[in-house]
């Protein structure tokens, strides 16, 4: 990453400007996907691009180190070896963007990923993940007991009572803090969007987040009722790009939950290209939290290696 | 993804792995290729269910702008071949116009149905032919068209209830330019034929491939010989068409000029006409607005098609506090679009129509630049290729603020309050679309009201859908492609006759153009009083004009003597002149937009009141038309019962036509506002002076109006003794003006005036003739009767919907709704 959102005071009439007309940016949205697609050896390769962005997820009750030993190994392997070599990538040492657990399984995941010799980072979702209905002590501490553990990025999810009652004063001291807590690991804001109620308390949180010293501004936790969509992936960009505008400082993005398909992936980057440019195509600048993904991903290019589709039993599972 | 034969063509995929730049995406047009090759790339005109290629005749070489290749042959149409078509569309329509409606909806169906099993072969064709991309074709153009086939299937199926006192016209000849070749053409057939009548269609010389695949589809679909046809040529066959004795209704789409020509070549000849021609629209952009989503909206608004859409937004407005700030982004926005050829998917802009059409643009472009103008643009391919463009600091003046380009083209212009921008947004010939982006509803819905167009779009542009009329005012048209304010182009009143005349052969230069005045009569009426003590004459009883709202002597000072029956002068009126009309379009003018502004019932309670006041002097104005018209008193009282009876019908009308909610596919509502038309001119027949006066006055300044109005040239007085009546009935001045005169003079110097919206002429052939071909001025609207009476007294004839019509244009404002998006 580039270097790092230092953050800046909160500008609350900034934030307070914000007008987001909902139909309009369905529009644009619903566009996207029409104005522009990928075809052939360019899907190909901006399919091994997205892989590149995953943060390869598992955030299950039952995970214990077996699986998430082998989502590290296929984080580090994300495509198989003959898929590669046809694509005349065998040597680009492609993997994912980072792995992606809950703390407990932090130490396990940096454990394993020593000793394939992977250099994945490990990233953790924090702070009462996903409610964030818990005391700011008990939150801030899980953030550093998870630093402590070697996780290199936190995504954390902000309190939306605070934005649903337009504390955003409270929201940017509670963010300021945690990005404390964090100290050198990287600080994705999870805002939750399916739980703010409009898209323009979308663009204002994630205004606050970035002001707060957000590395990253994520969608979702996957456990809302809303997650990733392309609506509010285009409100989050906008707010990104306008906070690069006035601030020459360049915050990361993160979709997360429902992106399963290979095509929803070329849309998301699509959305990236379009609206924050080549700057952002690329894992330091944009992640998407996905498990099964990749599957579909590492499929669509074995058709396109070998021209025919392969049974699912064929590609090694995460 | 296709196999990886052809993963050999540079770049790799590592290298694309590291620019991460967009490839090509062409849609394959195997299919299309092979439809051309079908026909040997030669095409004739459809007529009667078959090809038509006659020897000898001029071919076109129709070519797909991008590539520049030729596509396929067409041929220029002769008049013995429009006279084949016209024969063909007048033998079916004996049949097709007496089908039960249910039976016509099972045919419009049949067509939607195969349109949509031909629509992507359809789209490709259109894609090719005429340089807009796949994706527009595929995403908007078909659609539309089907969506307005399945429309007009339920019209067809519902005209018996729906359209009561209505009936079909006959045979229709439908124009379209090249810029939508399939959209206009459904747009023009789908309502002619879902009210009983034929067409032939001519499409835009170099744009005919798409209605002829479309020719071949309804054949296919079922539809019986000579219901649909199609004629190829170029603007000598449009004439043709336009001027045959037996085409009853021309409908356009095209520029203005060519609109105006056809106003011209028609008039006189009672064929119905509705013309969609150019715009200039604006974009308004407030302060207020989500400024990222209105940059959305203007890249639908001016690089939709090129921008070779009527309703381009094509004249940017922003306020002041965020011009800066929305031109920087707009032009970061432009960076991204992407011009290429029109099957490539990942284009936004396809080639504009013909590589001529890029120098007329280019030459607009050039002009700014030369004016002082900053001009920004991006990258676009040789040829036929034009690139987006914002022009800023340009003024009102300028060529490329002003003109109507049909290009990509964008002019930008800051403006401080909504005042000022509704000023500039209306400071146009032209009145077609707008568009507001504001996130204040209140000043969004005013602005949409104030602004002079046919559709105003609150936070988006051109957007379109068969429930919503589409058509304009001032020199962009009349009449509506779409909802159901578009049937009544197609319709004429049941009880009228077919309007088929030779237009008699007039000097346009000279008609009306004669003032002359009366000298001083012997023979006076006199009418004396006579008591006991002495008979004595009445005192004088003078007439002067009513306009403003007062009394006025004629400008020229000169009068005109009214005979009574014994051919004696009863009353001098005034003879009005050209200065007199200018003043009273001036006083109308003015006091139109309060009047509009009224609400409904206050205007009820001013018609109620007048027809009250108008009861009280019942014995008055009955004796009066007995001694002017020499009528019975009991045939002048029905008159004046009448004439009551049709202000109640008026007042009772000034608060239940508002308009309506449009079922549109918009998440949201598009309101139908059917608005006045503005200044309507009105001369009055003389039959029955009184009761047509207020017939045709009534529902003018019911529907917000005002009226210049010309009573009856024969018997001015008894209209005239109206203005104390509406004095006495608080009716503002300005709304009703009254000059009395020369019918044809006055007409002349009314049809002629560019602030009047509307002429309504009841009087001669040569008249109604010389009002339809000098409307072509302004683009007005006329309504004119070739010299036939009509019975004022009868309800149909007298105020029918027909009156609403002709009162009311359609303004549909489409707003958007929305923020709910998740919990």
């Amino acid at each position: 990453m580039e270097g790092r959102n230092t953050g800046m005071p909160l500008d609350l009439a900034w934030v307070h400007g914000v007008r987001i007309n909902l139909p309009s940016v369905k529009r644009r949205a619903e566009s996207l996907g029409a104005r522009r697609c990928v075809k052939k050896q360019w899907q190909a390769a901006w399919l091994l691009r997205a892989v590149t962005c995953i943060d390869l997820t598992t955030l299950s009750g039952d995970d214990t180190n077996i699986n998430v030993e082998r989502l590290c190994h296929k984080a580090a392997h994300p495509v198989r070896h003959d898929l590669l070599a046809a694509l005349g990538m065998e040597d680009s040492g492609l993997q994912c963007g980072a792995v992606c657990v809950y703390p407990a399984r932090v130490a396990g995941a940096v454990a394993t990923l020593k000793r394939i010799g992977a250099d994945i980072p490990v990233a953790a979702v924090a702070t009462g993940f996903p409610s964030g209905q818990y005391h700011l002590k008990t939150r801030l501490e899980e953030v550093r007991l998870t630093v402590a553990d070697g996780a290199k990025e936190i995504d954390i999810v902000i309190n939306r009572e605070m934005v649903l009652s337009g504390n955003w004063q409270g929201l940017y001291d509670e963010l300021v803090a945690m990005r404390g807590a964090c100290g050198e690991a990287h600080m994705k804001a999870i805002l939750a969007v399916g739980e703010l109620g409009s898209l323009t308390n979308v663009y204002r949180a994630s205004l606050v987040a970035m002001m707060a010293g957000a590395d990253f501004i994520k969608t979702s936790t996957g456990k809302e009722g809303v997650n990733a969509i392309l609506p509010v992936g285009l409100v989050m960009c906008r707010a990104i790009r306008e906070f690069y505008q006035r601030t020459g400082i360049k915050v990361g993005f993160k979709p997360a939950g429902g992106l399963r398909q290979a095509k929803d992936a070329l849309v998301w980057l699509i959305l990236i290209k379009e609206e924050l440019g080549n700057d952002w195509l690329n894992n330091h600048m944009f992640r998407i939290g996905a498990s099964g993904l990749l599957g579909d991903i590492e499929r669509q290019l074995f058709h396109y290696v070998y021209g025919r589709y392969a049974a699912s039993s064929e590609l090694p599972m995460a | 993804m296709a196999g990886n034969t052809q993963a050999v063509s540079a770049p790799t995929v590592s290298q694309i792995f590291k620019t991460m730049e967009y490839g090509p995406a062409r849609e394959d047009d195997k299919i299309a290729k092979d439809w051309l090759n079908d026909h040997d790339r030669k095409f004739g005109h459809f007529i009667n269910n078959k090809w038509v290629i006659p020897e000898g005749r001029q071919t076109f070489e129709t070519k797909d702008p991008c590539g520049g290749n030729v596509l396929a042959a067409t041929i220029q149409g002769t008049q013995e071949d429009v006279d084949l078509a016209v024969g063909a569309a007048n033998e079916a329509y004996n049949s097709w116009s007496a089908l039960s409606a249910h039976s016509r909806a099972r045919y419009l169906y049949s067509i939607a149905r195969h349109v949509q099993k031909h629509s992507r072969l359809l789209a490709v064709v259109e894609a090719l032919d005429n340089g807009k991309t796949m994706r527009e074709a595929w995403d908007c153009d078909i659609p539309l068209m089907t969506r307005h086939l399945y429309y007009h299937a339920g019209w067809a199926q519902l005209v018996d209830t729906q359209m009561v006192g209505w009936d079909s016209v006959g045979v229709v000849g439908a124009i379209v330019s090249w810029n939508f070749p399939l959209t206009l053409l459904a747009w023009k057939v789908c309502p002619a034929l879902a009210m009983g009548n034929t067409v032939i269609f001519k499409p835009a010389n170099n744009t005919s491939l798409s209605a002829l695949l479309f020719a071949e589809i309804c054949a296919e679909a079922g539809l019986p010989a000579g219901v649909f046809n199609v004629i190829t040529g170029g603007s000598a066959v449009e004439t043709m068409l336009a001027s045959h004795s037996e085409v009853d209704k021309v409908s356009f789409a095209g520029s203005t000029e060519v609109g105006q020509d056809l106003r011209r070549l028609t008039a006189g000849s009672g064929k119905k006409l509705s013309l969609e021609l150019g715009g200039k629209s604006p974009v308004i952009v407030f302060e207020s607005a989500d400024l990222d989503s209105a940059v959305e909206g203007i890249v639908d608004a001016i690089w939709f098609n090129q921008g070779q859409v009527c309703t381009a937004g094509s004249r940017l407005l922003v306020q002041e506090p965020v011009f800066d700030t929305f031109i920087g982004k707009l032009k970061q926005r432009m960076r991204t679009l992407r011009v290429g050829p029109s099957l490539d998917k990942v284009m936004d802009m396809g080639g504009v129509v013909d590589p001529s059409h890029v120098k007329v643009i280019a030459k607009y472009v050039d002009e700014a630049r030369q004016e002082g103008a900053e001009v920004f643009q991006i990258e676009a391919p040789p040829g036929s290729y034009y690139p987006p463009t914002l022009i800023t600091g340009v003024g009102t003046a300028s060529r490329c603020v002003m003109d109507a380009i049909f290009g990509p083209v964008l002019v930008a212009l800051p403006f401080r309050t909504a005042k000022e921008a509704i000023s500039l947004a209306n400071n146009t010939i032209y009145g077609l679309g707008a568009s507001v982006f504001t996130e204040q509803i209140t000043l969004g819905i005013e602005v949409a009201k104030m602004v002079k167009a046919g559709a105003v779009w609150i936070n988006c542009h051109n957007i379109f859908d068969a429930a919503a009329g589409f058509g304009g005012c001032k020199q962009s048209g009349y009449g509506r492609d779409g909802g159901k304010e578009g049937l009544f182009e197609y319709v004429k009143p049941v009880w009228q006759d077919s309007h088929k005349f030779t237009p008699p052969k007039i000097d346009f230069a000279k008609f009306g153009a004669a003032y002359s005045a009366s000298r001083p009569s012997i023979t006076p009426a006199t009418p004396q009083i006579v008591s006991a003590e002495e008979t004595m004459p009445r005192v004088d009883q003078t007439y002067k004009l009513y306009y403003g709202g007062a009394q006025k002597r004629p400008d020229g000072n000169y009068n005109r003597v009214i005979l009574n029956t014994e051919k004696k002068a009863f009353a001098l009126v005034g003879e009005s002149n050209r200065k007199d009309v200018r003043n009273a379009v001036e006083a109308a003018g003015k006091a139109q937009p309060s009047w509009d502004k009224r609400t409904g019932f206050n205007r009820s309670q001013i018609l109620f009141y007048w027809a009250e006041n108008l009861e009280q002097r019942r014995q008055e104005l009955v004796d009066h038309l007995v001694v002017v018209t020499g009528q019975s008193g009991e045939q002048a009282g029905r008159e004046v019962d009448a004439s009551v009876t049709r202000l109640f019908h008026w007042a009772a009308l000034c608060d239940k036509y508002g308009g309506s909610v449009q079922e549109t596919q918009l998440y949201g509502t598009v309101l139908r506002m059917n608005e006045p038309m503005g200044v309507v001119g009105v001369a009055c027949p003389d039959e029955a002076p009184l009761l047509a006066f207020v017939s045709l006055v009534a529902p003018a300044v019911a529907r917000g109006n005002a009226v210049v109005v010309v009573p009856s040239e024969k018997y001015p007085t008894v209209p005239l003794s109206l203005y104390q009546v509406l004095e006495t009935s608080d009716m503002p001045g300005g709304i009703i003006n009254i000059l009395t005169g020369n019918r044809d003079h006055l007409t002349k110097h009314l049809t002629e005036h560019h602030d009047v919206q509307a002429m309504w002429y009841f009087g001669t052939q040569e008249g109604s003739t010389f009002v339809e071909h000098t409307s072509a001025v302004n683009v007005k609207r006329t309504w004119v009767n070739y010299s036939l009476q009509r019975d004022w007294f009868s309800r149909e004839e007298g105020e029918g919907e027909e009156f609403l019509y002709h009162a009311t244009q359609v303004k549909n404002i489409w707003l958007t709704m929305g923020d709910i998006f998740a919990n």
